[in-house]
């Protein structure tokens, strides 16, 4: 019992990890809150609905949402945020909260506003031992982000790109002085974090067996309490913390049984740590 | 109070007839709207300023807006307090909650602070859904229009109570603006540092900023309560301090008409868009991107179109014929 709420725990905990991550990447080199980066999420969701319905073969689906996600993320960059930077920070987000309104809705007009099953067979089988019981959803779940955040962390430690994206989260302004192309450097940072988030999207797609328009609205705040908890900004602190809050939820609701809704957990143990690390758990001042 | 016993005793006199008649002229529909769009300014007024005049983002001025709510109706359905005290009472708890949640929220980074105000309000919706006490997703039922002169208000009487309150705040703002206190915000909000260095006690007047934004906010939360008569947690939640933080920027943050304009364009939206229902948010959502992907300082901003118009064609010449 205790080994399979710790693997759901995980399997939700890797899914917040893939919409976060997005999330503080963006906030690392613009500082802005992207809450429209959960109507990516839920983006990538459709197109890889949409594609598998097409196609039927759920890997390819799974990297169509991807790029599709990531076209998005970059469009929203260039043609929204990047006018807006030079403005108080309230500006870019409340644009934000009105793409990500406007978005909510345009899924609900043109795909309906009913759920849409996504049963995907993805062939990967069920996996148990004992008791102990993984399904082949989680196990795709947990295969995914695995891959993608081996990926991530050799793309920012080893190579250069991924240098000068760390970079430029430090400081843009010096680090274009040396030459490095920061437009071009933000537009690879909104491209990886949609694909992250479309990814994110088909997987819930698939775990929940459903896909809806406001699926995004949940994940909007969450993300946002989750990349604060982490130290806003901070990559390895964001994993932590989706981790933490994944466990911490199916903890609280499935193990002790506190009658507490599900989604306030994350902003409890967001307030609870501010309390006493104002800058996150693994956040620097 | 006489004129009120004589309409008892049946004689009917020729003003209470016209009242009568104007009120019939005033339908329920309008006069619904009208309480609702000065609520609406009053809440958007009051986030104003916390995010316009001190410059501190909040996401979940909602929370307060449900604390004065919440206050005013178990006082008045439990402790069977008066109108008149309930909602004095819920803004003083929702300026008091503000200043409790403010100091903590005080110490993180601004960005920080955003997403702590938004945490908040989901904790506080969560607390009303959960805990019996607060009637859970029930709500609570039965509380009423307030009494004068022996009787029940009428609505066009309580939309006129709600207005006097209004500008009253809108004087009081009008004062501060011009006090210590309105131009240690401004210092605050254009620079903080600069502002602490300066010798301003950057942590009070952000607390003063808070208190005084709660407590409006709870104001509106007792009138908003009796008005409807029944409350429930889903009117209080994180959409609803979006909605506000939404009339205020649109509006133009920071100005002094700028939020009552947004609440009112905003307010009255959903009202005029009924039939185009299916897209309403649609293009609520579309206009606050436009918007604010155009004009940034909002409709009453300082660099709007519709400001230098006004300065231009209006203003200007005006000056002009007076000198």
């Amino acid at each position: 019992m205790l080994w399979q709420q710790l693997a759901n725990g995980i399997a939700i905990g890797s899914v917040y990890a893939l919409i976060s991550l997005g999330l503080t990447m963006v906030y690392g080199i613009l500082r802005i809150l992207h809450i429209a980066h959960a109507g990516i999420y839920a983006l990538g969701a459709y197109i890889g609905w949409f594609s598998f319905r097409l196609i039927g073969d759920f890997w390819l689906s799974l990297f169509i949402g991807m790029a599709g996600a990531a076209v998005a993320g970059i469009l929203i960059e260039r043609f929204l945020y990047a006018p807006l930077l030079h403005l108080p920070r309230i500006a870019p987000l409340i644009v934000s909260i009105g793409l990500f309104i406007a978005m909510e809705e345009a899924f609900r007009i043109v795909a309906g506003p009913h759920t849409l099953t996504y049963n995907a067979r993805i062939g990967l089988g069920d996996f148990s031992m004992g008791s102990f019981r993984l399904t082949e959803t989680q196990i795709l779940i947990l295969l995914v982000t695995l891959i993608i955040l081996l990926f991530l962390w050799a793309f920012l430690t080893k190579t250069r790109t991924g240098l000068a994206m760390r970079a430029c989260a430090q400081d843009a302004e010096t680090t274009s002085s040396f030459g490095v192309n920061v437009g071009a450097i933000i537009a690879v940072n909104f491209l990886i974090g949609s694909a992250m988030a479309g990814a994110a999207g088909v997987l819930i797609g698939v775990y929940d067996n459903q896909v809806w328009p406001t699926m995004g609205s949940i994940p909007a705040y969450k993300a946002l309490a989750i990349v604060v908890l982490g130290g806003l900004g901070n990559i390895p602190g964001t994993v932590l913390a989706s981790i933490i809050v994944g466990l911490a939820e199916t903890f609280v609701i499935g193990v002790l049984a506190i009658p507490f809704p599900r989604d306030a957990v994350a902003f409890i143990a967001m307030i609870l740590v501010l309390m006493f690390k104002p800058y996150g758990l693994l956040g620097k001042a | 109070m006489r004129r009120e016993s004589q309409v008892v005793s049946g004689r009917t006199p020729n003003s209470f007839r016209l009242a009568t008649y104007g009120s019939k002229m005033i339908s329920g529909y309008l006069i619904t709207i009208l309480i609702t769009v000065v609520i609406y300014c009053i809440l958007a007024h009051s986030l104003n300023i916390i995010t316009g005049h001190a410059g501190q983002i909040s996401l979940g001025h909602a929370a307060f807006f449900g604390i004065g709510a919440y206050t005013s109706a178990m006082l008045y359905t439990e402790a069977g307090f008066p109108f008149w005290i309930s909602v004095p009472l819920a803004a003083m708890v929702a300026g008091m909650v503000g200043a409790l949640l403010g100091i903590p929220c005080l110490r993180v980074r601004d960005d920080f602070l955003a997403i702590t105000t938004m945490g908040i309000n989901f904790v506080i919706e969560a607390v009303f859904l959960y805990i019996p006490f607060f009637g859970g997703a029930m709500g609570i039922g039965g509380i009423n229009l307030p009494n004068w002169l022996g009787r029940e208000m009428t609505k066009p009487e309580y939309f006129l109570l709600i207005l006097v309150v209004f500008v009253f705040l809108l004087l009081l703002d009008w004062k501060l603006g011009r006090s210590w206190v309105g131009l240690a915000w401004a210092s605050i909000r254009e620079d903080e540092q600069a502002a602490g260095t300066m010798g301003v006690d950057i942590v009070r007047f952000k607390v003063i900023a808070f208190i005084l934004g709660s407590a409006i906010a709870g104001l509106a939360g007792g009138f908003y309560a009796h008005f409807l008569t029944f409350i429930m947690p889903q009117n209080f939640g994180f959409g609803q301090s979006i909605v506000i933080l939404c009339m205020v920027v649109f509006g133009g943050i920071g100005t002094r008409w700028g939020p009552i304009v947004g609440a009112i364009i905003l307010g009255i939206l959903p009202e005029v868009s009924r039939p185009i229902m299916e897209y309403r948010t649609l293009v609520y959502g579309v206009l606050l991107l436009a918007m604010m992907r155009f004009q940034p300082g909002g409709l009453l901003g300082s660099e709007s179109i519709l400001t230098k118009g006004l300065r231009r064609y209006v203003l200007r010449p005006l000056s002009k014929k007076a000198s």
